[in-house]
């Protein structure tokens, strides 16, 4: 793909320098993020929080490659990003990352499988290794036996699980959730995240974007942004345990409670 | 993304609406067996019609002579007493790319048999006349050169003539008819050859040898016609040229007078009904493309809807990994896939309605592998050509933006 790769000095994962984001709503320029210099490390769990307006979203997009910076410098696993073309950010996007949503974003009509399946349509891979790694991924998120069920048949939970499998099917390096608990009540929520903190112990590097902060507090480090720029950053030297807090919590839903025997 | 994951992607995509997907392709098969039909209704007719032309004779050329003209008045064409067997003869042995030579002699006499009696044409020619007209004999047998150089009184039956003379069940083969008084024997019948195209009742005349119609009914020197075939399809304008320089120089006409006759071959009056048939063809198959390009919009229709219905899935797909061209391919491929699907239901309703058309209505029917292919393939251009805009429509969303679509 000739894609220029910088060695990179500190480790950095992701690093951005200066980055700029002008909207233009007609004659009027919004300016979404205002200079915002962040280094992530390998194996980092960060969440983005800030109020909405604050800049989070535009910089989590930016990230993702699904948008592009109007200045500054990005550099994703040591290639500079900004320089690339719009199908290269596609390829990035199916390899490096992997996306989970507030409102998990899956085919309807589509069974979990097939929905876990979907970034690997666009490999060239044969039927059974796709099927294999799509298997696989619902199993790492305890799944396995619902793969033929369709999201209409799923609790929210099992549906956000099922698009936390799609972006792991890929074996991406950085896994980016936009609000991912968002839709969720407070006993789901920690399941999910007790899959991230799983996750990352593998050594995935976790972004998340949440303006809960007892959502942000499972995290490593806590970003907050204000007005498009970065305005704290704090590491938290013993992020609470997912696992521990579910041992003491009251099992309500039913659902959970089944598929967990 | 290659191409098999395409289709299969397609195809599944399709399969969630199934309904619409078939409502969708309805228009596309009703199209595609409309042209097919419409195609078979005119090739069939058209075949019908060579058939027709075929059965006036095989490399036949007939020689007419120009109508004749005293002190400035034209009377009606073939009315000159300009050709005579002479010049058959001269044909027959100096136009190498000839080989059967008949003049005619024609007069329309009323014919008498026992108690009926029935007006008709009597033709007097040759016995190479029949092999001329590619026209057998039922049963009986054809008079020979002998009877023509005797100017015997014998003569053969256009089956109309057996109908109204004889009846249904009478063998007239040895029977006795009267034209002016004078009995002629008749010693064979022809087959039906039935109306030609321009439906007049071929059968319905009488042969007799050429010298008896013209020395003993008419009482005459030349002849009405001569007809003439040519050794072979191919050889016919040979043989056209032939005749019209041997009988310039035979009438002695000058380089700057007009021929006083006429070589009408049948390929120009066999190109003549083709061309109608296949005005008629096209016709028909412009009729019917109306309604595949109206089924091609109703893709277009649907794909425009189903862009905007899936913009989110867009979104997704791109968030995953997706390029611009690999939804564009998608949504191409689904619109061609759903006018290639239905391009071969409409082949079989096509095949299907075509034969039933042509049992219950009786019409020639002809369906042609050409007809089959181009129609489907038609339909699957028209599926790419009304898909793409919507399939580009769609590569284009910003995937931020789709993913946001509510």
């Amino acid at each position: 793909m000739g894609m220029r790769i910088i060695a990179s000095t500190n480790g950095s994962v992701i690093s951005t320098q200066h980055l700029v984001k002008v909207y233009h709503m007609g004659d009027v320029e919004v300016h979404a993020l205002r200079g915002v210099t962040l280094d992530i490390v390998r194996g980092d769990f960060v969440a983005v929080m800030g109020p909405s307006g604050s800049g989070k979203s535009t910089f989590m997009n930016i990230v993702g490659c699904l948008d592009v910076p109007s200045g500054g410098e990005y550099i994703l696993e040591g290639v500079p990003v900004v320089q690339l073309s719009k199908d290269q950010l596609a390829r990035i996007r199916n390899e490096k990352i992997g996306f989970v949503f507030q409102g998990f974003n899956l085919l309807s009509r589509t069974s979990a499988l097939e929905n876990v399946e979907l970034p690997l349509f666009y490999r060239n891979l044969s039927n059974k290794d796709r099927k294999a790694l799509a298997m696989e991924a619902l199993d790492a998120v305890g799944l396995g036996d619902r793969a033929h069920h369709l999201p209409n048949q799923l609790s929210g939970g099992q549906q956000q699980r099922v698009a936390i499998a799609r972006a792991l099917v890929t074996k991406p390096s950085i896994i980016l959730a936009d609000e991912p608990t968002g839709n969720l009540d407070s006993r789901t929520s920690v399941e999910i995240m007790e899959i991230f903190q799983r996750l990352n112990v593998t050594g995935i590097t976790i972004i998340l974007v949440t303006h809960e902060p007892d959502i942000a507090r499972y995290a490593k480090r806590n970003v907050s942004f204000k007005d498009g720029k970065i305005r704290g950053d704090i590491s938290i030297e013993t992020p609470v345990s997912a696992m521990e807090i579910l041992k003491s919590m009251p099992v309500v839903s039913e659902e959970d409670d089944n598929e967990r025997s | 993304m290659n191409v098999l994951n395409v289709l299969k992607v397609a195809s599944r995509s399709l399969g969630r609406n199934k309904l619409r997907s078939i409502l969708t392709m309805l228009g596309i098969i009703i199209g595609v067996a409309a042209v097919i039909a419409m195609l078979a209704i005119g090739q069939g007719a058209r075949y019908a019609v060579e058939s027709q032309i075929a059965s006036l004779g095989t490399n036949m050329l007939i020689v007419f002579p120009f109508a004749s003209s005293q002190g400035g008045v034209r009377f009606e064409a073939g009315t000159s007493i300009r050709l005579t067997d002479d010049d058959a003869i001269a044909i027959r042995d100096q136009c190498p790319a000839v080989l059967y030579v008949s003049p005619i002699v024609r007069s329309s006499e009323q014919i008498i048999a026992g108690s009926l009696n029935w007006r008709t044409q009597i033709q007097g020619a040759m016995p190479d006349y029949l092999t001329i007209r590619d026209w057998p004999l039922e049963s009986g047998s054809a008079f020979t050169d002998s009877d023509v150089r005797g100017a015997t009184k014998v003569c053969i039956l256009g089956q109309t003539i057996v109908k109204n003379l004889f009846g249904e069940n009478v063998d007239p083969i040895g029977q006795t008819i009267r034209i002016r008084k004078q009995p002629f024997k008749v010693i064979g019948v022809l087959v039906a050859k039935g109306q030609d195209a321009g439906g007049h009742d071929q059968d319905d005349f009488i042969v007799a040898p050429f010298s008896t119609v013209q020395k003993k009914i008419l009482g005459i020197t030349w002849a009405n016609t001569i007809y003439v075939s040519a050794t072979s399809q191919a050889a016919i304008y040979d043989a056209q040229y032939q005749i019209t320089d041997l009988l310039r120089s035979r009438h002695r006409l000058l380089p700057w007078e007009d021929n006083d006759f006429t070589v009408r071959n049948q390929t120009d009056i066999a190109s003549t009904a083709e061309a109608t048939s296949k005005t008629l063809t096209v016709l028909l198959a412009a009729i019917a493309s109306v309604s595949l390009i109206v089924g091609g919009i109703g893709i277009m229709n649907i794909m425009l809807v189903s862009v905007t219905e899936r913009t989110r899935e867009i979104g997704i797909r791109m968030s995953i990994g997706a390029r611009s061209k690999d939804i564009l391919f998608q949504f191409l491929i689904e619109a061609t896939v759903l006018s290639l699907f239905g391009g071969l239901l409409g082949v079989a309703l096509g095949v299907a309605s075509s034969y039933i058309i042509s049992s219950t209505a009786g019409w020639p029917v002809l369906v042609s592998g050409f007809s089959v292919g181009l129609s489907s393939l038609f339909a699957a251009a028209i599926g790419v050509f009304f898909g793409f805009y919507p399939a580009r429509k769609a590569s284009l969303l910003n995937p931020i933006d789709a993913l946001r679509y509510e």
